[in-house]
């Protein structure tokens, strides 16, 4: 039952996108027109700082990870000489009664 | 000693009587142990209980007031579900392991001394690890040994740390720690290793993916929050801990973007989240402490949920990486959702429980006016967000299908996270009860305009960001290194060098000392020997000679005598 909700909503994924990007212009447009309920710090004034700062910080993370990863620190699995032993799904091993 | 009864002591009895009952009344006894216990913990009264005197020292084993109950009473809500999670497992000692050091955990936020304290650190550790070795894999044994030798550092810096701290104070008590001294930085670094606080964090994110399925859900909530409320007794206000409980943050959340295996990306986030509260303990201010606690109580919650959720794909499937994972959504859309409602939660989205707990850290950064501190922590969340509730729900539930079509998880384990994500939504509508109990009142209400217009934004922009860079996010096929590098790899290739050279300098050193001592020996056996100068057998003829030079020097020195 549930299963075939999820396959509604996901069939209708487009729109799904375009009603949330919707939804980010309104609370950037709202972010812009109600005036802030304190400003601490330069920023607090400023409308749609929080989106800019999702925007950047989640592009900032990825690009400083792959990078990270890319320069230093990806290597292959088997470089501790550990190899994973592919366990069967389902029951884990029982081990007493 | 009548008035109150350890919750500790109702587990430790349940799970010593656990392997002695018959195999079908294991199960009723292993939901029934959580709940007495849980209700011991609901029974506590605020007081100094269960004082007595060992070896000259006075020992609390209860100490209860606010900042002890907030933990207890999440730690007893965590082994219900995290039990019935485990109900269907067939395995005496992982269910032992674990009732014992959720006991462990109990008793060491509820020791009023550190004595006790130490005590119970050391039963957490030695018990939690059987929820790794149980995995039974050889990789599995190695990351548990690992595990064991670090907390086993851990503990000898406290137990250090303790000595130092009595000698000096003449004192066990375990309440704020003096500045400065000895016993200040010993048991410091075994809280921070604990904590999981970088570099010494490695530990955290080798061991927990190589637990059992059901043990990690125990090892999220227990180990690192024990060492948040200790941090939050022995440590408040101390900076170092704001700047690398920051640190913490964004540390988690670069790792879990190189991650691969679902539960290594949870544990980086445990990492991340912790760092929320170590933060705070550093701030110190009382809302910052309310926001640890309150962070902590709900952290415990959506990442159990996590840790259950990809637990329940990797039971299901047998496969934990996110390169053999896609479009589980079809086969297990409960688990899905649930972990969703997880997922939601750690990111702080309105309406779950993050939400509720992580803004009053941020707001508390806010009110001290440290901007550079607010602004890694709301970016923080971006992260958490992007790795939790976007990479991984999408790499494993929804994008490319791989193939797989497991059945949904078993009801118990669905049970288990209906519990868990059903408290973090009721806490995310109805902050009100969990507000009420943290360790000071706080003038706080997270429902403002201002907070949802942010987080909102901040979330959905993150999504805007991650689909935008969607084929750079995906897991890859490589493991990332981290500071347990230093043990396992080019430390250890260190170490074996050095190892080689000492030994090869050593024989080398042996070989001359060896050889020169042949050599002296036959010198020795030349001039000593049977047949050298000093031992030789003298001929009569010379004998004679010689008493004639004696005589002869006699006469000549006597003449001359007057």
């Amino acid at each position: 039952m549930l299963g075939r909700w999820l396959e509604r909503l996901v069939s209708r994924g487009r729109l799904l996108s375009l009603i949330t990007l919707g939804l980010m212009a309104a609370l950037v447009v709202a972010d812009i027109v109600i005036p802030p309920a304190y400003i601490r710090f330069p920023w607090d004034g400023l409308g749609g700082f929080a989106a800019v700062l999702g925007f950047v910080g989640c592009a900032f993370f990825i690009a400083l990870a792959k990078g990270l990863g890319q320069l230093l620190l990806y290597k292959p699995e088997d470089y501790y000489g550990e190899e994973h032993e592919h366990e069967a799904p389902g029951p884990e091993r029982s081990r007493d009664d | 000693m009548t008035d109150w009864l350890h919750p500790s002591l109702v587990l430790l009895l349940g799970a010593a009587a656990l392997p002695l009952l018959p195999a079908a009344a294991r199960r009723i006894w292993l939901v029934l142990v959580p709940l007495f216990g849980l209700a011991a913990v609901f029974s506590l009264s605020p007081g100094t209980h269960g004082q007595f005197e060992f070896l000259g020292m006075r020992l609390i084993t209860g100490r209860v007031d606010e900042l002890s109950l907030v933990f207890a009473y999440v730690f007893g809500i965590i082994l219900v579900i995290g039990m019935i999670f485990a109900l269907h497992l067939r395995d005496t000692v992982q269910h032992v392991a674990a009732l014992t050091y959720a006991a462990a955990a109990l008793g060491a936020v509820l020791a009023g001394d550190l004595v006790t304290l130490y005590v119970f650190w050391e039963l957490m550790v030695i018990t939690s690890v059987w929820l790794i070795w149980r995995r039974g894999t050889d990789v599995s044994y190695a990351s548990g040994m690992r595990y064991l030798i670090i907390h086993a550092i851990g503990g000898v810096l406290l137990l250090a740390g303790v000595v130092v701290y009595y000698q000096t104070t003449g004192s066990i008590a375990f309440d704020q720690i003096e500045t400065g001294s000895p016993a200040f930085y010993l048991i410091l670094v075994a809280f921070m290793i604990n904590a999981a606080v970088p570099p010494l964090h490695a530990w955290l994110s080798d061991a927990y993916p190589e637990a059992t399925v059901t043990g990690a859900v125990f090892m999220s909530a227990l180990t690192t929050k024990t060492a948040v409320y200790v941090l939050m007794r022995g440590y408040p206000g101390l900076e170092l801990l704001m700047w690398m409980g920051a640190i913490m943050t964004w540390y988690g959340v670069v790792f879990a973007v190189l991650a691969n295996d679902i539960r290594r990306i949870l544990a980086y986030h445990i990492i991340s989240q912790v760092g929320y509260m170590v933060c705070a303990v550093g701030m110190g201010t009382s809302l910052a402490l309310s926001g640890a606690a309150a962070h902590a109580f709900t952290h415990i919650l959506y990442k159990a949920l996590l840790f259950m959720g990809a637990g329940a794909v990797i039971y299901m499937t047998g496969k934990s990486k996110l390169t053999e994972l896609g479009g589980l959504y079809r086969s297990m859309p409960w688990t899905f959702v649930l972990f969703m409602v997880g997922a939601v939660s750690i990111s702080g989205f309105p309406l779950f429980s993050g939400f509720v707990s992580k803004t009053i850290i941020i707001e508390a950064a806010a009110v001290e006016y440290h901007g550079v501190i607010y602004l890694m922590l709301l970016t923080a969340g971006a992260g958490t967000f992007l790795s939790i509730g976007l990479k991984l729900a999408w790499f494993t539930f929804l994008g490319r299908d791989a193939g797989l079509r497991p059945k949904e998880a078993p009801a118990n384990m669905l049970i288990a996270m209906a519990l868990a994500a059903a408290a973090c939504f009721l806490i995310g509508v109805m902050p009100g009860p969990l507000y009420s109990i943290l360790p000071a009142a706080i003038d706080y209400n997270a429902w403002t305009l201002g907070h949802v217009l942010k987080e909102m934004q901040l979330l959905l922009f993150t999504g805007l960001a991650f689909f935008l860079l969607l084929r750079f996010v995906g897991g890859k096929n490589k493991i990332a290194l981290d500071v347990d590098w230093i043990y396992r790899g080019g430390g250890r290739a260190l170490a074996a060098t050095v190892r080689d050279r000492v030994s090869y300098t050593n024989s080398a050193l042996r070989g001359v000392f060896m050889d020169s001592l042949v050599a002296w020996m036959a010198r020795v056996k030349r001039r000593h020997g049977r047949d050298g100068k000093l031992a030789r057998s003298w001929p009569t003829g010379s004998m004679a000679f010689w008493v004639v030079v004696l005589l002869a020097s006699l006469l000549i020195f006597g003449i001359r005598q007057p």
